[in-house]
């Protein structure tokens, strides 16, 4: 049953977080980056969830993934109000173009 | 039969991932993400949490990336726009992405973990780890358990046991994030109303 | 594995029988159970869309004052749809230069692999079922919100003004619609106790005023409102704004041709037949008869088998029945505007839903013991007979603690909280 042991996930888990870091350093698009920080979030649900099976977490890890999960949700509908937003200012969603309050 | 499952989901997920970073097409990065998050909804499933597989499928791809999507629809000034990333920032970006990517990974085969749980189990009392009862992390069917935690009821641990030594439940928590939901459809709502649009020429 | 699964059931009769190559190996005998229910659930799949289509010919036909398909395999012509099917299958599989090719190739698989996996979970009958998850409803309520990626993907990748605005139409409807569909979905859980389908569906065995429609007013309404999101989650007429064809041509399939354009109706018909079967599971006493005596009977007299044959057949008739109201509805009324769609949701739909299912809920509370408009005995009494009894075919594919607590569960209220 247990052939795959905690680290396969773990090491998924990783994969997705450092895909999700390098996607919010690397996209200029303002959506680019938000599924980076989506990737990230989800990096961290692997592991969650792969403790919960697997370490002493039991179910607690579950729930912290579905917070995780709802959170995220909401930080994508504020965050794409934003978006909207700076689309009307701006009519580019290139994020270097956010650069008035610079000195 | 497992192994093969988490190959495919495992290596499905991170290969979606990975595609995400390369690609240059937000539209495209939209469905790699789908590919990606829709793959660790099966591991969620392998590791027995289905109530928190759907949900990702549920809220993550079925709601989250729509949105996404409709995000790029809406703002999207010419048909597949492509913003592109300098070839310098790549180099330091893959360099700084597998540096940070191997710590990661030699951390995770580092650390021995069965030591590092039968620690922890020792360091509480044997009573608070040992699952009295439904046991059902580990087998899936976490429906019922999950909805009673989210109420503050724990029937997956606390089942037998003494009045005193409840544990407690996540009902603040949920009743915050229900308030904390409320406010963000307010919000977001207030922010992506329609206002006046600069248009192109005032622009320039 | 995740959870009670039947596959399980019939790789472990693969695992102990003895004739011929059995018994297998029990790698082998998982594999081999898989690949029956996947072939199982295909055949399921295929043949809604291959039967409905033809139906909704016939009855556009007939509702028109037309005759419809009458060639093909004889009077009926009810072999129109295998001849569409090798009609299409010839046609030449282009895509426009402007639409992105990779995404406008594989958005008609990802139609159809959501509207497939949804099948996992759906019981046929009382013992049949590929995947008995405790979260089913859940499950399968997710499996199906994915369906509308596929279409976005295909109304934005084909680069076409027509199949774009379908797309976001599509987006912007699913989005609202699974709102009410949610709530309206979860009165039956409330008053269920479970999201287990299949336990959802054994609860409202017996007469038919056991069944969740006639349980109390509020259910009532709720099955028209969920069959009514169902027709909008579906982008049938009067909600198919997403291909209007007065307006857009073809919506966000303008650009599809050949296999990849019949794929889109594949997964259409099948989600169709999908929420329908939801819909009866759910409301209208899933695979049972509604006439008590005979499904115990039957059970008793003609085994476990036969009733769940029986049940089968059940389940698919109430599904098809809804599945041609489905039809004749999208050909009587006209279609809405999109904005009148969108207010039909967010002004009409998401309130009504609320508000029935608070009184579902409040019924439950102050009224446990009557049922179908209190004419009958409620299900508090009900659930404990039914949990005490033995019933049709054994639910090997629930797992015993599940069953346990819908005892202990009961919706009285008393149980719950």
């Amino acid at each position: 049953m247990n052939e795959i042991a905690l680290e396969g996930y773990l090491g998924i888990g990783a994969l997705l977080f450092v895909c999700g870091v390098l996607c919010m350093a690397t996209k200029r698009n303002g959506i680019g980056v938000l599924m980076g920080v989506e990737l990230v979030l989800n990096g961290a649900n692997v592991n969650f969830v792969a403790f919960s099976k697997f370490g002493t977490l039991g179910l607690d890890g579950q729930i912290a993934s579905m917070f995780v999960i709802v959170l995220a949700a909401a930080e994508a509908a504020v965050a794409l109000a934003i978006a909207l937003n700076f689309y009307n200012n701006h009519l580019t969603i290139d994020v270097d173009r956010a650069n008035e309050l610079k000195g | 039969m497992e192994t093969l499952l988490f190959v495919l989901f495992g290596g499905t997920a991170a290969v979606g991932a990975l595609a995400v970073v390369l690609s240059q097409n937000v539209v495209r990065m939209a469905f790699y993400l789908v590919i990606s998050l829709g793959s660790t909804a099966g591991l969620f499933f392998m590791l027995g949490a289905d109530f928190v597989g759907a949900t990702q499928l549920l809220i993550y791809v079925g709601g989250t990336v729509v949105l996404l999507i409709f995000g790029v629809m809406l703002t999207a000034s010419g048909p597949f726009i492509t913003i592109k990333t300098a070839p310098s920032q790549v180099i330091i970006a893959s360099v700084v992405g597998l540096a940070f990517f191997g710590v990661l990974f030699l951390t995770v085969l580092q650390v021995d973990w069965n030591a590092n749980s039968a620690r922890l189990e020792s360091e509480y009392s044997a009573s608070s780890l040992e699952r009295i009862g439904y046991n059902e992390a580990n087998v899936g069917n976490t429906a019922r358990s999950l909805g009673a935690a989210f109420l503050g009821a724990r029937f997956d641990e606390d089942l037998g046991r003494d009045r005193k030594e409840l544990s407690s439940g996540y009902l603040l928590p949920f009743e915050i994030i229900s308030v904390h939901l409320l406010v963000v459809l307010v919000g977001a709502a207030y922010l992506a109303r329609a206002k006046r649009r600069v248009t192109r020429i005032e622009e320039e | 594995m995740t959870a009670a699964v039947m596959a399980t059931t019939l790789s472990e009769y693969l695992q102990t029988a003895d004739w011929a190559f059995l018994p297998l190996d029990a790698v082998w005998a998982d594999a081999a159970a898989a690949v029956v229910h996947i072939t199982l659930l295909a055949i399921f799949f295929g043949l809604p869309a291959f039967v409905f289509i033809w139906a909704e010919r016939k009855v556009s036909g007939r509702i028109q004052d037309r005759l419809g398909p009458t060639r093909v395999g004889g009077k009926f012509g009810w072999l129109q749809s295998l001849a569409d099917g090798v009609k299409l299958i010839q046609k030449e599989d282009l895509w426009p230069k402007a639409a992105d090719a990779m995404l406008f190739r594989v958005a008609p698989y990802l139609v159809v692999v959501a509207s497939f996996a949804a099948f996992l979970v759906l019981p046929f009958s009382s013992d049949w079922v590929a995947l008995a998850l405790d979260a089913g409803l859940f499950v399968a309520l997710a499996l199906l919100s994915l369906e509308v990626l596929g279409i976005i993907l295909a109304g934005y990748s084909s680069g076409s003004k027509w199949s774009l605005f379908g797309g976001m139409r599509e987006a912007a409807q699913m989005v609202s619609y699974e709102v009410p569909l949610g709530i309206t979905a979860v009165i039956p859980v409330a008053i269920a106790g479970t999201m287990n389908l299949g336990e959802i569906g054994s609860m409202q065995s017996g007469w038919f005023i056991n069944w969740f429609l006639l349980r109390d007013p509020f259910t009532f309404l709720a099955f028209f409102v969920f069959f009514t999101v169902t027709l909008a989650s579906n982008k049938r007429a009067p909600f198919d704004l997403a291909e209007a064809e007065s307006e857009l041509v073809g919506g966000f399939h303008t650009e599809y041709s050949g296999m990849r354009w019949s794929f889109f109706f594949l997964a259409e018909y099948a989600s169709m037949w999908f929420v329908s079967a939801l819909a009866a599971i759910l409301f209208l006493g899933g695979w049972w008869t509604g006439i008590g005596p005979l499904d115990a009977w039957v059970a008793e007299t003609l085994g476990g088998f036969t009733a769940n044959i029986l049940g089968f057949v059940v389940l698919v008739t109430k599904a098809s029945v809804l599945v041609v109201v489905q039809i004749w509805i999208r050909w009587t009324l006209p279609r809405l505007r999109i904005d009148q769609v969108m207010m039909t949701c967010l002004k009409y739909l998401v309130p009504i839903s609320c508000f029935l299912f608070l009184a579902t809920v409040l019924w439950s509370l102050f009224l446990p013991h009557v049922a179908c408009f209190g004419l009958a005995k409620g299900m508090g009494e009900r659930t404990a007979v039914m949990a005490a009894a033995p019933r049709a075919g054994d639910l090997s594919a629930v797992d015993a603690p599940a069953v346990d607590s819908v005892a202990s569960f009961s919706p009285s209220g008393e149980g719950r909280r």
